[in-house]
């Protein structure tokens, strides 16, 4: 390729990068902006993509902290109701995360693993499971919960998500344990570990960067999930932020608080950039190079 | 250190095939046994019934004086290299060797002590803190070694360890797995399908053709006396030359002509009719560089010529009869081999000058000539007292 041709090239590459990159992050912007706006300036008519004049106040009523610019304090109940979402939130889909990955671990273990019968009927059952449409278990869920008394609980939620998020943990993760050379093990094995230390001391080590992209997409789901957390919660026991957010009706039903809605959108998004960015460094690919001759 | 003793083991598989089929072998406390044969010959899955990573389907597996059959492969006391080495890339290579020692719970001090006297004995003690990934080839079959000389084990079991090298540090590593291994003294099972490292690194050689036992005897033993067509082909490179012969009395009749038998010779084959004859190349000699005296002499035209310097190579073809031909072409399947055609190779001085294309006078050293029985593959003019241990032989040795 000629210099001119590469010039061209890499120019084409920055544009495209560009256009992609403001298609993508202007709402994000646009969010960032409408929270620091306040009502009366959501509320006019040409609103400006920049606030007019800047303020807080829709982060202290959220959070319940400091006075507002007028000098009032912010209304306690909307900050009760968001921080007890939040709270939720995290309980949920941390709990939800974590039991997801470790019974994918080990299923996707037997599966990379193990020959057994049904071992198709398995993945398929779950891949089926995964594609299923969540809206058209709400109606039997919303029953069942009741009746188990799971109505209005973190269980409630938890064992949903679970279900949605296992099928593609498993594949997931089991892809990744299908990279790991057998001989590791079995190496173990002889070096004197049973199967479990085997299963704990080299397998899981090697497969960290799956069991990290299992756990990061898991959480994602759990926390931003919103048919089932408005479905099966009635009170901020057990709601959580996205559900919760749609309660932000305010004063004037024909006025709703934008800058509120936007700041909790927000608010709700630093946890995951923070998780992605802590585990973005696990996720190193190619962690198994070296172990044998490659 | 203990001895290890193989009593008709089977391995069957579930659709009944026996990858390993009745084999028996007794290797004594300290020896390097060599286990060889062609890929799918059982080697491996022997190797791995005698550390517990395949079941035995039947028979005995005792190390030392304990039935080890059915105990799990951390309850036997060896140590195993991978033939990919199969290193813990997450660990450092001090703790890849430290492994084992962690397992079996040895306090800090002990450990440190172990792996620096490993790292020393390989030459490692530079490259502890690194990583498997970022070490080379040859580094990384040491460290393999170290984890598996750190823990005093029962015995050392070798899958093909070297067959991931290059040409020339295969033959570094080869001399040094032979150092360590009379150094530690240490009991010694080999797989391998290099008969190079079969008949370097062994005290004995079990030579495996699809499950089957063939022969177990020292390398010399093996190369002098093959007990069958099999093990004649497998050991010796170049290989031995099979061609048709008839014996009319003390005289064999060769495709390109007859040679005078030895009478000892003669007589185990008398009367059989059509055979195979067994020559090496190096038994074949280029007459006007003899004085005359050795032996019998034909003149065969000499189709490709490769000379090496110290050696030259010649190449002779020859129509071989069907019942031969057949057996033959078995016999090169069984080899994993490739031969397109029935040839001679003969191994002359390099100081011979035949020509490509040429008709040469080619002398050959009759009493050196083995028989095998075409059907059976038998060697029939084995000698039984230096030929080790011949299980299928029709008269046991």
């Amino acid at each position: 390729m000629s210099t001119k041709a590469r010039a061209g090239t890499v120019a084409g590459t920055s544009v495209g990068f560009v256009v992609i990159m403001i298609w993508c992050l202007l709402p994000v912007a646009w969010i960032i902006s409408l929270s620091f706006k306040s009502t009366a300036e959501t509320g006019a008519g040409s609103p400006q993509f920049l606030p007019k004049d800047g303020t807080l106040d829709n982060y202290k009523t959220l959070l319940g902290v400091g006075k507002l610019s007028d000098g009032s304090e912010p209304d306690p109940a909307v900050s009760h109701d968001f921080l007890h979402a939040l709270i939720n939130s995290f309980g949920v889909a941390l709990i939800a995360t974590l039991l997801s990955v470790v019974f994918a671990t080990l299923a996707a273990y037997a599966i990379a693993r193990l020959e057994f019968k049904g071992k198709r009927l398995v993945l398929s059952l779950a891949l089926a499971i995964a594609m299923f449409p969540v809206v058209s278990l709400v109606g039997p869920l919303f029953d069942m919960w009741r009746t188990f008394h799971l109505f209005n609980t973190w269980p409630g939620l938890i064992i949903p998500y679970m279900t949605f998020t296992l099928p593609l943990a498993i594949w997931t993760l089991s892809a990744f344990f299908r990279e790991i050379p057998w001989e590791m093990e079995q190496a173990a094995q002889v070096d004197g570990a049973t199967s479990w230390q085997a299963f704990r001391k080299v397998i899981v080590p090697l497969a960290a960067p799956g069991v990290f992209t299992a756990a990061i997409l898991t959480f994602f789901f759990a926390w931003n999930e919103f048919v089932l957390a408005i479905s099966l919660t009635s009170t901020t026991d057990s709601r959580t932020v996205p559900a919760q957010m749609s309660f932000f009706v305010g004063a004037d039903p024909f006025n709703p608080p934008y800058g509120q809605l936007a700041t909790a959108s927000v608010v709700v998004t630093v946890p995951i950039i923070v998780i992605v960015l802590l585990f973005q460094r696990k996720i190193v690919a190619g962690l198994t190079s070296g172990a044998v001759k490659g | 250190m203990a001895s290890i003793s193989i009593q008709h083991l089977v391995k069957k598989y579930g659709d009944g095939f026996p990858a390993v089929n009745d084999v028996s072998i007794d290797i004594a406390d300290g020896e390097f046994m060599i286990l060889v044969g062609p890929s799918g010959c059982g080697k491996s899955t022997l190797l791995r019934m005698i550390v517990g990573l395949e079941d035995i389907s039947s028979g005995d597996l005792k190390i030392g004086d304990r039935r080890v059959n059915d105990l799990a492969p951390r309850d036997r006391n060896l140590a195993m290299v991978f033939q990919n080495y199969a290193l813990y890339p997450h660990l450092t290579v001090y703790e890849n060797i430290a492994f084992p020692l962690r397992l079996a719970k040895k306090d800090n001090a002990e450990v440190d002590k172990l792996v620096k006297e490993a790292a020393a004995t390989l030459e490692l003690e530079e490259h502890l803190q690194r990583k498997p990934g970022n070490l080379s080839g040859g580094q990384r079959q040491r460290v393999a070694m170290g984890r598996a000389i750190v823990r005093q084990a029962d015995a050392f079991l070798f899958d093909e360890p070297l067959s991931n090298l290059d040409a020339k540090l295969r033959g570094q590593m080869r001399t040094e797995i032979s150092r360590l291994q009379k150094k530690l003294g240490i009991t010694t099972v080999y797989v391998t399908h290099d008969q190079t490292e079969a008949m370097t690194l062994g005290d004995r050689v079990a030579v495996l053709k699809r499950g089957i036992l063939q022969q177990l005897a020292t390398p010399r033993e093996l190369y002098d006396n093959p007990g069958n067509l099999f093990v004649a082909g497998f050991i010796g490179s170049p290989p031995m030359n099979f061609l048709p012969v008839e014996v009319d009395g003390t005289s064999a009749k060769l495709p390109f002509g007859s040679v005078e038998l030895p009478a000892d010779k003669a007589q185990k084959v008398a009367g059989r009719g059509l055979l195979i004859a067994g020559i090496r190349p190096e038994h074949f000699e280029d007459a006007s560089l003899t004085d005359g005296s050795g032996g019998s002499t034909f003149q065969a035209k000499v189709d490709v010529v490769e000379w090496l310097g110290n050696e030259t190579y010649a190449y002779i073809p020859f129509e071989a009869p069907p019942e031969v031909a057949k057996q033959l072409h078995q016999l090169e399947k069984d080899l994993d081999g490739e031969a397109m055609r029935t040839q001679l190779v003969i191994t002359l001085d390099g100081a011979s000058r035949i020509k490509e294309g040429e008709t040469a006078e080619i002398s050959v050293d009759a009493s050196k000539m083995h028989f095998f029985d075409p059907a059976t593959g038998e060697n029939l003019t084995v000698d039984p007292a230096n030929a080790g241990q011949i299980p299928g032989a029709a008269v046991p040795a």
